[in-house]
């Protein structure tokens, strides 16, 4: 028993919440939401142990793949079902199975309506998004990247705001589009190699204009879910309508998918094409990063402001990886990682004001910090995190971006740094609107602080934050390996031999 | 005296089929409407019987029957066995429907199996004759269905309008077989692809019967620019009858044209490539944007199976052993979506009320979440999202079609993919996102629940494990061909 699981953890992470949330739909009923409550935590709870030893067992001396298995799963076109985990899925996998606990908990006393709905959409999506980590298949890749946009459409839609319809068509339709195209190069690819197999593909050697097209393909598809400038619409109003949960599982993971697809697809299949191409990516990295922070100022709805300071920090990352050296891109996944905690953190945050006063404008507030004196110390401390103040998470993998990009071009980290004085002025006056000054009105007044269940999972939040920005060693040990030996193999020239 | 047994064995389910049938209407005659129920298993029965003939006599060798105008291969059996397994599932599904409009009848049930029998001809047709036979048969059958419901005006124009514009499809049809016919000396399939191989005919009156054949097809199968009636007969036929017409005999126009373009006419494949190609293209665009702006639930349907039959024309054009597998393959999991749809739309019909529009899905999840779920998985699937069989069929198409070079048409019908999401989602927008106007409980006979049951999760089943079938749809093609 203990062998086979072993064998399969992988299998388990995908699968056990998957399972879990079939369960909890079975316990739909309204009038007794807590069996559905703790069903799904318990639920949340044990697919989070079992992604565990993928970090315990991790061999950090091994930069490929681990934790493989795998059978034939459609012989017609030989594709199996393969998976695996590498030193960058790894955090992205126990971030997921984190986050979706914290969304479980969040959730609790929240959402009256449909519980069983809700909670089962967060658990499957968390397996598939797990899937998607894990899949070193193409077909099974493109299965979990597709089939978790069906869960999240319906949280959007369902538990959203007033204009929820609108938003999340949108958010699915752009994905979707992007996706599609990504399916025409895998199955070109498939034509061109008989094989399903990423590993496969990572060999084939291609000539320039074919390995553009490839890689704009997989652009179109992963630009959308990061998002980059200018596709990055879709965000704002998706995080703005979404429910707490769905805000932060969007911001937390979804974006990650892309962020980690450039790694494990576009990058290393298209190799001669990303550095053909960086000049564009970082354009649009640096676009993201100066001039969304610039928006990010204007907002006043404050999920808006966090949606468009989430693409800024993208921005980052998707800098990190085309500027091709180690600081550059252990910086971006640090960076993923970091702004999974503190992005969800900020929209938990706005989450309790949202469910006490249910307003999102910045101008309904003020002067919070008088009335909920607690919950106030918790939302100043991850707006700090948010702008990169030195010891939280935030600062550490901006600041190897920076360094990473100073390598490179003065001008590439001068523009990345102006983000440090961007960040924190849309995120300090934010704060200074919201909780400082006066008492704004008697709402405000009436106002009652964080309660034990919100204080618990702000403080887990903020202790990981904190862990990450003094200590990012245990983050960086996984991905080291792995990291070097992508960079290495980015540096080699795919092009055919004659060309 | 050997050969006519040999005959009569290969055309055993059809002849079952048709004793049947003559047997119901017989029998129609002396039952009371409180034992009419007995007609209903006399169909089932007749199903089930040709079925175990089909599948027990089957082997994977080509056998000739009727002097070569009759086939039994591998792909004949397997199309003959969906049309058995989907009639069966339409009679499950409408049997509470007519029931209440007083449809309930040993014609309806004739009727149908006629049909049935009529496609059986068609799947089977080795001669340009004994095909036109199949489809006629299967037309005219369907025609009087359209029309059974005498009282509804409706119904009656919609009937008029098929039966017109029909018959002027198999005019065409039927005159491009005589040029073709002139062209060769031949009726019989494969004398007329010997003919063809040894070179000696004139190419621009091929070409010109070519036009008129595939014209004809494309009447039958909804394609554009000859599917003007699709939508006006969806949404004017009594919805049962609807189920059928957009279900079952897709599978049988498949195998129309696999007989005559593949089998008979594969010399001419570069033409009647560009011929399918152009309406591949037509039909995908006409069918995903025009159903945008649909607020009957029929229509919508209606435009979204002219889509779908641009996707397997899509296959069909590759002119692949690859490309007819998937197109196949398309078809049948288009027919299990379709009978999975039209059966919820049948769930929500009651007595005096007709669930045609988009608005009466409105809430279903606050109604019943199952049955919401069930129409959520139909939807995803005919939009091709993974992980249901509608993403495998788009995947299979799609991939034939790059393997034969039509890489930009593939980034086309990609982007018309997503046009057709939208109108999908909107139809889940409705069932979740909105709150119900209609609060009656919805009843439905407990088989009914169950065997739909199992149609929409079957689609979720085989999205997850689509080998079974794709296997089956190659062995098809593989065998028939070879």
């Amino acid at each position: 028993m203990v062998e086979y699981f072993t064998q399969h953890i992988l299998s388990f992470a995908i699968w056990l919440p998957v399972l879990a949330g079939v369960l909890v739909l079975f316990t739909a009923n309204d009038n007794k939401p807590n069996v559905t409550r703790w069903l799904a935590l318990a639920g949340s709870i044990a697919s989070f142990l079992v992604t565990i030893p993928l970090y315990t067992h991790f061999n950090v001396a091994d930069g490929g793949f681990q934790f493989q298995e795998g059978f034939q799963w459609i012989l017609s076109f030989n594709i199996n079902y393969h998976l695996g985990a590498d030193g960058i899925a790894v955090p992205l996998i126990l971030l997921t199975s984190f986050t979706t606990v914290i969304v479980v908990i969040a959730a609790w006393e929240v959402i009256e309506k449909r519980v069983a709905q809700y909670m089962a959409s967060f658990l499957i999506m968390s397996g598939l998004m797990i899937g998607v980590f894990s899949a070193l298949d193409a077909i099974l890749y493109y299965v979990f990247w597709e089939a978790m946009l069906i869960p999240l459409f319906l949280v959007i839609g369902i538990w959203g705001g007033p204009n929820r319809v609108y938003a999340t068509i949108k958010f699915f339709l752009y994905t979707l589009l992007g996706s599609l195209l990504m399916l025409v190069a895998f199955i070109y690819l498939y034509h061109q190699t008989g094989s399903f197999e990423i590993v496969d593909y990572y060999k084939y050697p291609m000539p320039l204009n074919v390995q553009v097209l490839i890689f704009l393909a997989f652009f179109a598809a992963f630009a959308v879910k990061i998002p980059m400038w200018p596709v990055h619409t879709w965000l704002p109003d998706a995080h703005v309508e979404a429910p707490t949960g769905g805000s932060v599982v969007l911001a937390a993971i979804a974006l990650k998918l892309g962020g980690y697809s450039f790694l494990r697809f576009a990058m290393p299949i298209a190799p001669d094409a990303a550095h053909y191409l960086s000049g564009f990516m970082i354009t649009l990295s640096l676009i993201a990063i100066v001039y969304i922070a610039l928006v990010a100022l204007a907002q006043k709805d404050m999920k808006k402001l966090i949606a468009y300071s989430s693409i800024s920090h993208m921005g980052f990352v998707t800098l990190g990886f085309f500027i091709f050296n180690n600081l550059g891109l252990e910086g971006a996944i640090v960076q993923m990682v970091s702004h999974g905690f503190i992005s969800a953190a900020m929209f938990l945050a706005v989450g309790v004001l949202y469910d006490r006063m249910h307003s999102r404008q910045i101008e309904s507030y003020g002067g919070v910090a008088n009335t909920m004196p607690v919950f106030a110390a918790f939302a100043v401390f991850f707006a700090m995190a948010n702008s990169g103040l030195p010891g939280t998470s935030g600062f550490v993998g901006e600041f190897m971006v920076i360094l990473g990009a100073i390598q490179v071009n003065f001008w590439y980290a001068f523009l990345a740094a102006s983000t440090l004085i961007f960040g924190a002025a849309y995120t300090l006056w934010m704060v200074k609107r919201v909780f400082y000054g006066e008492i704004a009105n008697p709402s405000v007044a009436a106002l009652k602080d964080i309660n034990k269940r919100e204080f618990f999972i702000l403080a887990i939040l903020a202790l990981l934050v904190l862990a990450l920005g003094v200590y990012p060693q245990p983050l960086t040990d996984v991905t080291n390996a792995t990291v070097t030996q992508l960079l290495s193999h980015l540096a080699q020239s795919k092009l055919p031999a004659g060309l | 005296m050997e050969n006519i047994r040999y005959d009569l064995i290969t055309a055993l389910p059809e002849i079952v089929v048709l004793s049947m049938a003559m047997l119901i209407l017989l029998a129609d005659l002396f039952l009371k409407q409180t034992n009419r129920i007995a007609i209903y298993a006399l169909a089932q029965l007749a199903l089930l019987v040709a079925a175990f003939i089909t599948f027990s006599t089957h082997t994977p060798s080509i056998g000739y029957g009727f002097t070569g105008a009759f086939v039994d291969d591998a792909m004949a059996d397997v199309l003959k066995l969906m049309i058995y397994l989907g009639t069966s599932l339409i009679f499950i599904y409408t049997r509470q429907y007519i029931q209440l409009r007083n449809m309930f009848r040993g014609e309806f049930y004739a009727l149908v199996l006629f049909s049935v029998v009529g496609m059986m001809i068609m799947v089977s047709g080795q001669s340009m004759l004994t095909l036109y036979i199949g489809l006629e048969l299967l037309s005219l059958s369907l025609y009087a269905l359209v029309a059974l419901d005498r009282d509804n005006a409706r119904a009656t124009e919609a009937a008029m309008k098929y039966f017109v514009l029909g018959a002027l499809a198999s005019g065409m049809l039927l005159y491009g077989m005589s040029m073709i016919y002139g062209m060769t000396g031949s009726l019989n399939i494969a004398d007329i692809n010997n003919a063809l191989m040894s070179g000696a005919n004139i190419h621009s009156v091929l070409i010109l019967g070519l036009v008129f054949v595939v014209a004809g097809l494309a009447f039958k199968l909804g394609a554009v620019p000859f599917q003007m009636w699709v939508p006006d007969v969806y949404e004017g036929s009594p919805t049962a009858v609807t189920m059928l017409i957009s279900s079952v005999p897709k599978l049988a126009a498949f195998a129309f044209i696999m007989r005559l373009l593949v089998q008979g006419l594969p010399t001419l494949a570069v033409d009647w490539q560009q011929m399918l190609m152009i309406m591949a293209v037509l039909s995908i665009i006409i069918g995903n944007v025009t159903a945008i702006a649909q607020t009957n639930l029929k229509r919508m349907l209606a435009y979204s199976t002219i889509s779908h039959v641009g996707f397997v024309l899509f296959g069909l054009m590759s002119a692949s052993i690859n490309g007819y597998a998937s197109a196949l393959f398309y078809i049948a999991s288009y027919v299990l979506m379709t009978l999975a749809g039209f059966g919820i739309i049948l769930l929500l019909s009651r007595k005096g009320f007709e669930a045609e529009q988009l608005d009466d899905l409105k809430g279903l999840n606050q109604r019943s979440p199952w049955i919401a779920f069930l129409m959520l998985i139909v939807m995803f699937s005919m939009a091709g999202v993974p992980p249901t069989l509608g993403f495998y069929a788009k995947f299979t198409v799609l991939q034939a079609a790059l393997q034969a070079g039509y890489l930009w048409l593939v980034v086309f019908a990609v982007l018309m993919a997503v046009i057709g999401a939208f109108y999908y989602l909107r139809v889940i927008k409705l069932m979740y996102f909105d709150e119900p106007i209609d609060h009656h409980p919805i009843q439905a006979p407990f088989d009914m629940r169950v065997t739909l049951s199992v149609n929409a999760c079957a689609l979720l089943v085989l999205g997850l494990m689509p080998q079974g079938l794709m296997s089956l749809c190659g062995y098809a093609i593989f065998k028939s061909l070879n």
